[in-house]
This record gives structure tokens, sequence and C-alpha cells, in this order.
């Protein structure tokens, strides 16, 4: 019980990130019917989850939420702003309330207590509270087709039809892999529809065939749709069923009126179509893991294109469908693909050591071994690139998540202020994604708090009185690109700067461009704010930010335009495990230097080496001037500076977008090496992101470029040294 | 599961002897989690002069500490018969750096001697205590503090 309950609530948290997805949409006017259908359908599965595991709390939020959106599915309400929002927050205190439920924890109604109302009044019609029909959730183990009843008052156009469906399942419907209850929910679909389940043909227990079908349906439906649309839904059932349609005193079809309508019907949507929507293989597979109805039936939901009705809408021009997954998942424990991604680490390791020996042994380029070993190095990588793939998520629940954040804080502020989302289907590894969530929710409540105005001022500086915060994330270049903007007032520089001097940050007279005082935003123990008020001001700053994105191994950056909003941006590694670097030689060892960091490889002459104050060195390319720094006496490696005519300069651009040329004595080659921590058995060094373990056996260091060149590594080179003699 | 702390309270513990130049020191065995032979570290920048630097230890990067520089008794020259004592220290893994291992002592608390008071910085920082064992006096080491604090404080 207790892993079917845990399966329950990981397909809740599927289930409410499609909600609030097709929410947003809604909120945005994209609702089309698919929309509200899958919203509503996800309501419906917690609830009927909820309802097997005797959740009473979360079973009545979510009915009358859900009664709300079939109002609004079958067109008796219009979804208006003020309505979404009270949407939006039922859906916060939806997931709330899973969460609450999944962890045992003491539900307290109060909390909920406005919203509830404000929800239930959504379907109160001038006063009356509509009578709401009983809950019926019995979850049976038999039959995955037991009817669900969801009952809805009859709309009265003049054009309806009346149905009468008698629908009796033959085994070979079971076996085929077709479930009863998704024929049900598109007949539902079509119109209002009450289904009576006959269970007279039950045996007695020990007679029973468990492959055997014993139910029949009488649906009575009311609807405006011709005949062969409702036929339509029975379409892939043909013959695996005893079917009768009846209507408005129409005499009874004839079997043979319903082959000719079907082969019609089918004859209308194309094979592809059929061949998707019977997945019989993916079904088998989520029945078989899940022996559990509620929750077998709810994924099949997430999956399935099932019906052709719906497979006629989601072929609509629309991005909506699009975001249905159709591909089949499994669930891992992560421990076992990080066991995987570590023995492919050592693997790799392992082959660079095989390679370098068959190196050492000298033997020809063409002889079998060389090329056999080839075959495996190229292999080696698929492996890595597949088992790196397995872990790489896409940032959309993160996205989803700061929604929520940014619904919080602007009403905790009391300003107007709308998430817009792009690139969410980026995918970056796991452990990004996690770890990037506390710095993103820190500056989104800054972004909403510090950076939007409020709606008085934004509307006398012209603008919308509504904020926008947009989150974006692209792939550039080998790392991911994740951008934080605001239509806010931007950084109020001499605000900033004289908060700096007042706190003894900055010297009074220091002279400051704009882009430096926007970044003294990221000094530890800044904060603007006059009052430390609950959201922005929870003892992190901007440097904890900036820390954490650093931590794993990003960069971060700043822009704002006075009364236009500022723009953080972030530039992060697509995984933290492995690394495409350059190997070099400085004073005898070897370093790697990451190649995204690397613009140009320079043999540098004599004559574009020119000296710039007492012991600075400055290289021309083409005519503008770089720093010039000599990695080996930077790191401490050797005392006097090596002779660039001896050296390679490697041309790096650092996150900010500064270039300067690092010298070195050679370059070895480029690879692929394994992110080995340093800080786990040592520490942090500056100038050092990490270390890896070369073919012979050998621990290098991976150069932190941003750190080697920026202007405060003397400053930790003092503090290092400090240290060194303490203790 | 590592236990430096030599005030524990069970009766008799083991310990891994070895010699630093011409002094003797122990750490108890259960901090101890394998004995290997020198191999080349590679040296990190800005690194206390103690830290010989970093080497693979089956995957993992370990921090190479020269105990006889650490403990001021002048570097310790790897030969074949130098060794590298890879302890736990809270939650790292370190190898230290020894001329080699000479013993493993069982003793109990009880024989355990408070540091002779010296105005040594050396023994007050790392000696917990002294055993007398056959005439020679062996020093039990306490870990702590065997990494540089900026180390530690990354951790």
């Amino acid at each position: 019980m207790a892993e079917i309950r845990q399966t329950f609530f990981q397909e809740c948290e599927e289930q409410l990130s499609e909600m609030e997805l097709g929410l947003l949409a809604m909120d945005e006017g994209n609702a089309d019917s698919e929309t509200v259908n899958a919203v509503f359908r996800a309501v419906h599965s917690i609830k009927g989850g909820a309802g097997a595991f005797k959740l009473t709390e979360l079973v009545q939020f979510a009915h009358s939420f859900e009664t709300a959106l079939d109002h609004v599915r079958s067109g008796k309400l219009t979804p208006t702003p003020e309505m979404m929002k009270i949407m939006l927050r039922a859906a916060d205190v939806l997931s709330d309330l899973v969460e609450a439920s999944r962890d045992g924890r003491e539900i307290n109604e109060a909390n909920y207590a406005g919203i509830a109302a404000d929800v239930k009044a959504l379907t109160t019609v001038d006063g009356v509270e509509e009578v709401e029909e009983p809950i019926d959730f019995q979850p049976t183990v038999i039959d995955f087709g037991m009817p669900e009843l969801a009952i809805e008052p009859a709309p009265t156009a003049s054009d309806e039809h009346e149905y009468r469906i008698n629908f009796a399942p033959r085994p070979e419907l079971y076996a085929n892999a077709n479930e009863t209850i998704l024929i049900f929910r598109e007949l539902n679909r079509l119109g209002a529809m009450q289904a009576t389940c006959d269970a007279s043909a039950v045996p007695a227990l020990d007679e029973i065939d468990p492959n055997g079908a014993y139910f029949s349906w009488a649906v009575q439906l009311k609807s405006d749709v011709e005949i062969a649309a409702v036929r339509e839904v029975f379409e892939f059932v043909d013959g695996e069923a005893d079917l009768t349609i009846e209507t408005d005193g129409q005499a009874e079809v004839s079997d043979a009126d319903i082959a000719a309508l079907l082969a019609q019907a089918l004859g209308t949507s194309p094979p592809a179509d059929e061949a998707n929507a019977s997945p019989a293989i993916a079904e088998t597979i989520s029945v078989e893991a899940e022996p559990e109805p509620v929750a077998a039936t709810s994924e099949a939901v997430a999956e399935e294109p099932v019906a052709p009705v719906q497979a006629v809408e989601s072929s609509k021009p629309d991005t909506k469908a699009a975001a249905i997954p159709t591909q089949t998942t499994i669930r891992v424990e992560f421990d076992r693909v990080d066991r995987l991604i570590n023995l492919v680490g050592e693997l790799v390791i392992n082959q660079a050591m095989l390679s370098q020996r068959v190196i050492e042994a000298n033997f020809a380029g063409s002889s079998s071994v060389v090329i056999g070993l080839e075959e495996l190095e190229q292999l080696t990588r698929e492996i890595q690139e597949s088992v790196m793939a397995i872990r790489a998520q896409p940032v959309k629940p993160l996205f989803q998540r700061m929604s929520r954040m940014v619904r919080e804080v602007a009403d905790a502020t009391g300003k107007e202020v709308k998430l817009k989302t792009e690139g969410e289907a980026t995918e970056v590894d796991k452990t990004v994604v996690e770890r990037l969530a506390e710095p993103l929710t820190h500056m989104i409540r800054n972004a909403v708090d510090h950076g939007i105005e409020s709606p008085e001022v934004r509307l006398a500086a012209g603008k919308p009185a509504e904020g926008t915060v947009r989150l974006t994330a692209a792939h550039r270049s080998g790392r991911i690109v994740i951008e934080l903007s605001d239509d806010g007032a931007g950084i109020n520089r001499p605000k900033v700067r004289a908060s700096a001097i007042n706190k003894g940050l900055i010297p009074a007279d220091m002279q400051l461009s704009d882009s430096d005082i926007d970044n003294l935003l990221f000094l530890p123990g800044f904060s603007t704010a006059a009052t430390i008020s609950s959201i922005s001001g929870r003892g992190v700053g901007m440097d904890v930010v900036k820390r954490s994105i650093q931590a794993l191994g990003g960069r971060i950056s700043i822009s704002s335009r006075p009364g236009l909003g500022s723009t953080f941006s972030m530039s992060l590694p697509l995984t933290l495990a492995v690394l495409d670097g350059m190997a070099v030689s400085v004073a005898g060892q070897t370093l790697v230097v990451p190649l995204t960091a690397i613009v140009e490889t320079l043999k540098p002459k004599k004559s574009e080496v020119h000296g710039l104050g007492s012991d600075g060195r400055v290289m021309s390319i083409r005519d503008t001037f770089v720093p010039l720094i000599d990695v080996g006496t930077q790191l401490g490696f050797r005392e006097t500076p090596t002779q660039p005519e001896n050296s390679v300069a490697l041309l790096v651009e650092t996150g900010g977008g500064a270039r300067n040329a690092l010298l070195v004595d050679s370059i070895q080659d480029q690879r692929q090496v394994v992110i080995k921590s340093l800080e786990a058995n040592y520490g942090t060094v500056a100038g050092i992101a990490a270390a890896t373990i070369l073919g012979d056996g050998r621990v290098a260091l991976i150069l932190d470029v941003d750190a080697l060149v920026s202007k405060s590594f003397e400053e930790t080179l003092v503090g290092e040294l400090h240290y060194g003699t303490g203790g | 599961m590592q236990n430096n702390d030599l005030t524990a309270n069970s009766a008799n513990n083991e310990f891994v002897a070895f010699r630093v130049g011409a002094q003797e020191f122990c750490v108890d065995i259960m901090g101890v989690r394998e004995i290997r032979g020198w191999t080349p570290a590679t040296p990190l920048p800005h690194a206390p002069s103690y830290v010989r630097g970093v080497i693979n230890l089956r995957g993992a990067v370990l921090p190479i500490v020269d105990l006889g520089l650490r403990f001021g008794l002048g570097p310790t020259e790897p030969t074949p018969r130098s060794v590298i004592i890879v302890v736990h220290i809270h939650q790292q893994v370190v190898g230290l750096l020894v001329d080699a291992v000479s013993d493993i002592l069982t003793s109990s608390e009880a024989s355990m001697q408070p540091t002779p008071d010296i105005a040594s910085d050396m023994a007050k920082t790392f000696v917990k205590g002294v055993y007398a064992v056959d005439s020679r006096m062996i020093s039990i080491v306490t870990l702590d503090s065997v990494l540089p604090i900026s180390a530690k404080a990354a951790a």
C-alpha cells in the first residue's frame, strides 16, 4: 500500500504540473477546450486518488475546484482575470494540500478557507449554491472500466439529441488493452452523460474468469453532435463489444449500419492516428508497473491520445496539445543513475589510460589494436553522452515553481506582476536544476520586491500597471544560459553607491563605472532595502546567489537600465560531471583549461607583448590590448615570468565578457575530462575550479578562468597565504 | 565512524604507530582507511608547503599532507619506504606522508600520559598524549588541525 501511495503522490506531482501549465495558458487567454479538459482531468485524477487514500480535506477541496473547472469546461463560466487569479491560487492550495498529505502533516483548514470559499463562490449562481452531486469514488481492483460518473447538468440547446447507448464489452476488448473508462471519458466530452453499470452478469467468485468481461453499461447521452461522432468514440472497440446506439426515437441502428458508419469514420481519420491511439505496449507497462486502478488510470490519461476526437483536436496547430507527452517513461531511482554515471566516469578514465599505454607501446597507426581502441573510444563517448542524457531534465518544473513564487510575492507586496517564461524545454543536468532553485527563488523575490514598482508608480511612469518578469532558458555554446529580467525601475545606482559607502564596503571617493556599481549588489553584506522585508530580507543576499551559481561552475552578470528594468544573466554548465578541456603544460604541470572559455590560441611575438606598470604585461591582438596573465607565476608554480616568445597564449573570455590572454608553456591536446571535486577532501583553491584524473592516473587541475583573471585574485592570494601560516 | 578522539571510552584501543624523522607517533586505527606507497603528487597552487599536493586514490582526489613539515620537523624526503597513511578527518579523507609505519599498538586509555608541558606549539596543537612503549615515547596525534584552516572552512 505504501508503494501505491508513493506512486499516487508521484503522479500527483505530474498532475499538478500539468494543471498549472494549463491554468497558466488559460490565464494568458490561450484556453482551448483541450487545455481546460487537461486541467479538469488533472484535478479530477488527484481527487480520485485522494479518495482512495481517504484524504478527506484534499478530496473536498479538489472537488470544489473541479466543480468550478467543470463549469468553465461546459461554458457556464467564462474565465475572467479575477477568476483566473482565484483558480491559480486554488492550484497553489491544492499542491500544498497534496504536499501536506504526502508528508502526513496536519492540515489546517483555516489556512485555505478563504480560497476554498472563493472557489465555491465561482460556482454559486445568484447566491444559490448549486446542489453538488455526491462524490463517488470507489476504486475497484477488478476492472479499470468502472464508470466514472461525471454528471453534468444538461445545457438545453435546441439541436440537442438524446442517445441511449448499450455497451457490453467482450473479453477481447480488455485483451487488446482498451479501457472502457477512456471511452466513457470521451463520451462525457460530447455532452452530458449518465451511465449505469449493469453488473448482473458477474458470476460467483469461484466462477470468475479473470480475463472475462462481465459488465455492461447503459448510457444516456445528451449532446448536440451527430450520431456518427458518438459512434466514433467506439471506433477502437469495433467488434470487441456489443453496441447499440438509439437516438431521439430513431429505430435501433443495425450492426451493418454501424459497420458502414465506422468504416466511414475510420476513413476520415488517418492510419497514423490509429497507430498512435492504441499504444498497447505502453499501457501494458504502466498497468503492470502500477497495479492500482486509480493510479493506472491517471497515468493512462497523461500518456494516451486515445480517441479520435482528441486526436483530431490535437492535430490543430496548437502548442498546448504538443505539451501532452506521448513518450513512455519508467521511474528509476537517482541513486542507480548516479552509480551508473560514476562507473562511466571511471570507464572514461580507464579508456584514456589504455589509450596512453597503447601510444607508449608504439603500435602502428593502422594496427588492429589502434583501430579497436578508436572504436572503444567512440563507444565510450557515446555511452557517456547517453548516460548524461538520463540525468538531463527540462527546466520546466523549476520555472513553474517560480510562477507560484511570483504570485505570492506580488500578493504580499501589493504589486501586479506576471511571469513570462521561455525555453522551458531546455534540458540541463538534474543537479544543476535542483541547485538552481534556491538562487533563482531569491532572485525572483528580489525582482518582484525591489525591481517591479507598485502599480501607481508604474502608471505614473507611463508603464502598464502590471509588471512583467521574464525568465528564459536557452542552450548557448555548450552551456545553458538563464536570464531573469524585469521591466521595473532598474538599479538605483546612486542609492546602491551610497549604501555601499555607508556600509564601508567601498571608499567614499572610489571611482566606479555603472557596471561596477551594479556589481556592488554581489558584495557580501549588501542590502538596499530600507527595512528588511519578510520577502527579500531573509538573511541571504545576492552574494549568496553569486556563490551558489559559481559553485555550479556558472557565472552571473547583471545589466540594468534606469527606468527600464534589470537583467540577470546566468551561464551554467550543462553537466557537472564532464568537461571539454584543453590540456596545457605549465612549469612541468598539466593543467586543463575549459574549452568554453577559450576564444583562440596564439603564438605571441616578442614585439606584441608590452610592459604596463611595474610588472603588468599586455598583449596586442589585432591592435587591441588585452592583459597577459602568466599562469605559472599566477598559480605560484614558478617565480620568474616566462618569456612570451617561448610560450603559447590562450585568449580567454570571462563570464562578464572581458578578454585576457593566458600564457602557458605549450598545448598538449583537447580532451574530455571527468570532473573530480577538490572540495570533498581538501577545500577550494583560488584559481582552480576542480581536478581531473589523467590517462597516466595522475591528478591534473582544472583552471577557473574567471577567478584567475579577476582583479580580486591578488587579495584572495594574500588571504590564502595568511591562512597558510596560521593553524 | 572514525575515532580520532583518543579520550573515547573503550578500554583498549589499537593504534597505528609511524615514524616522522626521529620521532614516533600514532593514530587510532579506527580512523585509518588504508596504508599505501608514495606516488608523486600534483602540487596545488597557493597551498601551504606541508600540503604536498593531490593524488588519485581510485578516482577520488586525495590531498597529501607532509607530516614532517606539518609538525615542524623538516620535510619528509619520499623514499621507497615512505608511506601514505590514508585517514578520515571528519568528513574528509586525507593522506599523511610519513617516513615509515612501525607498529600496531594495543593500549588502554589508562596508560596514556598527558602531553609533557613543553613550550612547543606543535605539541600543543597536535599531541593528545603520550604512551611509553619499550622505553620509547610514542605521541598520540590528533588530526583535527592537520589541513589548513582555509581548506577546512571551505569544506
